[in-house]
């Protein structure tokens, strides 16, 4: 009504109009005023917790890559270089060779060399590691829990939505900063290139 | 003498205390460490680093110049085909080589999570991903959606031979962007996933792998999308939502003719996602009396449709709920609790192994609850609004006297240009006359339909 009377002639629906763009536009201020205050300036990235992983393979297949970002990793400061590995060796094999049928791995991605009596070094070869965590299970079980999962970096896509944490039956994944984005065993030294 | 002693002995005991102390505190070694008589050096664990954060800025960079460009493009040059190719050059950048992760749609839920997660701080550029192409809808329109998003861009490749859909089922698709929407923000503000992400049927596309049921999902969707334009854009794009409601009080929105529309009707088909308004005498309320009754009939059922959908949505607490991963697991122990499953799960035997108090889980679980409970109070309230308001709109019709675009739903892709006899004079192609030729032709057409 008092739009008549003012000297500019504003159209009603033209003022609603103009205040609505001014609520949306404050709104969108407001909303990204409030994100920028609880913001920080770096990504997070996905990444599992080893102390919860229960290694049930599911990492192995879940992963968006046709193939998966987890790998298992050798924490060697708490590796006990055992002869008898029980991370590497099938369990009940009578002979501790390399031979395929004496690997616990399915995909012979862990390399057994001789260190000096009576000691073993285990490496893993992440291009045949398929992250299923069956290795992990075995050092868990009679070992140190040296070997263990992590999302690695160089290949995981970060998605938005991680597919493997949302089927993780242990809850074990979670989000953590990039600039330490793994959670590692053991006293690492640890290089990053 | 004797409080010496007496200071020694409580030392000792205290010491008896530590001793068992000490050693919980030092990680259980099985095997003791090797203590190597060669010179053998222990290898380091390599630890690659994420993409690092300045490509991150690189992707603001990106989106900025995009922005910008669809907007010159569509506004300015009025190109369709530089804005076809700002699409492919899109498709490439944020769909293929950047896998289509962090996009504006996905942010909807980071941004949802960040204000009901203290502890999750969302990144910088995600802020800046999901606010630009808003605050530019509220200024020139979904200029977004015409070059930039790579959801769309891959599905408006795709449009080969686009139908109409009719306008009934047009309307009531349309509901379906606000439910997910308003799923979306419900799951992502307790916790329990990021569902958009997780039901994206595109991104397989860009990642080259995804679920077979994912692939099936997008596949669908590109095969529909050969007749029926962009469906997914149109009919669930939660971030569309947004858009559209930003688009509509747009300063400046994009229309079919530079100059003025002459109701030729030349351009009356040139829309394959029906964004074009048609001018609609009959649609003048003839009796004003009658429209104002269903107006205020319509206000006065609003407050009992949007409780009634509140209501709706609360009794969906329950199964909306069970979608939690924390509920979920609550069930599950109290199924075995209670005897009524004897074999655990992988779930189940985690919580076990974690030594969590079951009491614990089951008030996370219960608190979880609640929250679907409010959540779902507000999200079916929201959806009863959101029909009221489709109901006004289909009801109240508007006085339209020429072609123009709904700004809505217009995403200014620019396919109407061409179809206006002006802008062909715009462009040098044809002269004035000749336009005005073209006009009073198809006028004359009309005429005689009519």
């Amino acid at each position: 009504m008092a739009d008549k009377t003012s000297k500019k002639p504003l159209d009603r629906r033209d003022f609603i109009r103009k205040s609505l763009h001014a609520v949306a536009g404050l709104t969108a201020g407001g909303l990204a005023g409030i994100l920028f205050s609880k913001s920080s300036s770096e990504e997070m990235v996905w990444q599992l917790d080893p102390n919860i992983c229960i290694q049930c393979e599911k990492c192995s297949v879940n992963c968006v890559l046709p193939q998966s970002a987890v790998k298992c990793v050798h924490s060697y400061s708490m590796c006990g270089y055992c002869d008898l590995c029980s991370g590497y060796l099938q369990p009940g094999t009578k002979v501790r060779d390399t031979g395929a049928e004496s690997q616990l791995c399915p995909s012979g991605a862990i390399k057994r060399t001789f260190v000096e009596d009576p000691y073993f070094e285990y490496t893993i070869d992440e291009k045949l590691c398929v992250g299923c965590g069956k290795c992990v299970k075995g050092c868990n079980s009679f070992g140190n829990g040296s070997l263990y999962l992590q999302a690695r970096h160089d290949r995981c896509l970060n998605c938005n939505q991680c597919s493997i944490a949302r089927r993780c039956p242990s809850q074990a994944w979670k989000r953590v900063p990039a600039s330490r984005p793994y959670i590692l065993k053991g006293d690492e030294k640890k290089r990053i290139f | 003498m004797r409080y010496k002693a007496r200071q020694s002995i409580l030392f000792i005991v205290a010491l008896l205390f530590l001793f068992p102390l000490l050693s919980l505190c030092q990680v259980p070694q099985r095997v003791p460490k090797p203590d190597f008589q060669t010179d053998y050096i222990q290898p380091d664990l390599l630890t690659p680093t994420p993409r690092a954060t300045a490509f991150e800025y690189m992707d603001i960079v990106v989106l900025v110049v995009a922005l910008f460009l669809a907007t010159y493009f569509a506004h300015k040059q009025r190109s369709r085909r530089n804005i076809f190719l700002l699409m492919v050059f899109s498709l490439a950048y944020f769909g293929f080589y950047r896998n289509g992760c962090v996009c504006p749609i996905g942010a909807i839920q980071n941004v949802t999570y960040a204000l009901f997660n203290p502890a999750y701080a969302i990144p910088v550029f995600v802020v800046i991903f999901f606010v630009l192409p808003l605050v530019l809808a509220l200024f020139y329109g979904r200029t977004f959606c015409a070059a930039v998003c790579p959801l769309g861009m891959i599905q408006d490749a795709v449009v080969l031979k686009p139908t109409k859909v009719p306008g009934w089922l047009a309307n009531v698709l349309s509901v379906l962007p606000y439910i997910y929407l308003g799923l979306a923000v419900l799951f992502a503000a307790t916790g329990a996933g990021f569902i958009i992400c997780q039901y994206d049927p595109f991104i397989g596309f860009f990642r080259f792998g995804a679920d077979f049921n994912m692939v099936i999902f997008g596949m669908s969707m590109l095969l529909l999308g050969t007749v029926v334009a962009r469906p997914y854009c149109r009919f669930l794009c939660p971030y569309g939502v947004l858009l559209n409601w930003m688009s509509r009080l747009s300063k400046r929105h994009v229309g079919i003719t530079p100059d003025e529309c002459n109701n030729c009707r030349l351009c009356e088909e040139s829309c394959p996602f029906g964004a074009i308004k048609k001018p609609d005498e009959a649609a003048l309320p003839a009796n004003r009396e009658a429209e104002v009754k269903k107006l205020a009939f319509i206000l006065v059922l609003l407050p009992i449709v949007v409780f009634g959908s509140g209501w709706v949505g609360s009794r969906l607490e329950i199964p909306l709920s069970r979608l939690h991963a924390t509920v979920s697991l609550a069930e599950e122990i109290l199924l075995e609790n209670s005897g009524q499953r004897t074999e655990l799960t992988d779930k189940t035997k985690a919580f076990r192994a974690s030594g969590k108090p079951t009491e614990e889980l089951y008030a996370e679980a219960s608190a979880i609850q609640h929250e679907f409970k409010v959540g779902g109070w507000i999200l079916g309230g929201f959806i009863g609004l959101i029909l009221c308001l489709k109901l006004i709109n289909l009801f109240m019709r508007r006085r339209q006297l020429e072609y123009d675009v709904d700004k809505g739903t217009c995403l200014s892709c620019g396919r109407c240009f061409a179809y206006c006899p002006y802008e062909q004079v715009r462009l040098g192609i044809i002269t004035p006359k000749e336009a005005e030729e073209m006009v009073s032709k198809e006028v004359r057409i009309k005429q005689f339909r009519a």
